[in-house]
């Protein structure tokens, strides 16, 4: 078995292990921990698929910046020790019954289709690649994804200010935008 | 590249992924939680979009431009979902989703 096919199924045990412990543990801390190795293996298989750039974006925005958010806001919203109480067993049963259901077909699905490659020849990706057809207008260009993404991103970031941002004098009251 | 591996793994890998997400997000109550399994279906999407790109139309860059936006669209959805959970919280100190129903009839 060639190296690449193990660390294939090593990152792929990971990912089902780990993600299936994400949704089931009952800890909320250990859910966000058992996250943050999903999105660790997500990147090794990045790498392996040859997608440098991505995998490094995956490490730090989602490992490193979302997980750690997602960690902070339990460590303000809820005790460290705190246990959910299980949900009901007609709720685990039905959406067990809906996910494994939904999961069947879908596999089946793949494993029918013939999936038929290009012939053309691969692209190397490299970091100039990326950056040029990010504001490039031409037939391969992103830079209207790229402009409406950097307006999302400051829409954003204002509203997460202006969301959590603390109340006023008058605390009962969720916070507003000041009217002219 | 990726000789020994066929695509369908990727798919079944990612399928799996996605539906351990549907189940969380059916099952769960907390907010974070919740939160959590978006993200994990928006991950096994990625890994859907990387895989067709690579073995399928490996001349183009599609599948990585858009995996590159669904993270930036992932994150700043995290951003402010987290403020409005924090703003919830300090007003109900619950951030169950079955106690947080003022807005409803």
């Amino acid at each position: 078995m060639a190296l690449n096919q193990i660390m294939f199924i090593l990152f792929s045990a990971m990912i089902i292990v780990f993600s299936i412990l994400t949704v089931t543990t009952r800890r909320i801390l250990r859910a966000a921990v058992f996250l943050l190795f999903v999105l660790v293996s997500t990147s090794g298989l990045y790498f392996m698929l040859n997608y440098q750039f991505l995998a490094a974006v995956q490490l730090t925005l989602y490992a490193g910046g979302i997980v750690v958010l997602i960690i902070f806001s339990i460590l303000l919203t809820s005790h460290i020790s705190q246990k959910f109480e299980s949900p009901g067993i007609k709720k685990v049963i039905f959406s067990a019954l809906a996910a494994f259901a939904g999961a069947i077909l879908s596999i089946i699905t793949i494993l029918d289709y013939q999936f038929s490659a290009t012939a053309e020849a691969a692209k190397a990706i490299d970091m100039k690649l990326i950056g040029r057809s990010l504001l490039s207008v031409e037939h391969d260009g992103y830079v209207l994804p790229f402009e409406v993404i950097s307006v999302l991103l400051l829409a954003a970031m204002i509203a997460a200010i202006v969301v959590a941002k603390k109340a006023g004098p008058n605390k009962s009251e969720l916070p507003t935008i000041k009217q002219e | 590249m990726n000789y020994g591996i066929p695509i369908q793994y990727f798919l079944v890998l990612a399928t799996i992924m996605f539906f351990a997400g549907v189940y969380g997000f059916l099952t769960r109550r907390n907010l974070i939680t919740i939160l959590m399994s978006v993200e994990l279906i928006l991950n096994s999407v990625n890994i859907n979009f990387l895989a067709f790109n690579r073995y399928l139309y490996p001349h183009q860059l599609e599948g990585m431009f858009f995996s590159l936006f669904v993270i930036a669209v992932a994150a700043s959805e995290a951003a402010v979902a987290i403020a409005i959970i924090i703003n919830i919280y300090r007003r109900f100190t619950t951030i169950n989703v079955e106690d947080v129903d003022e807005m409803k009839f």
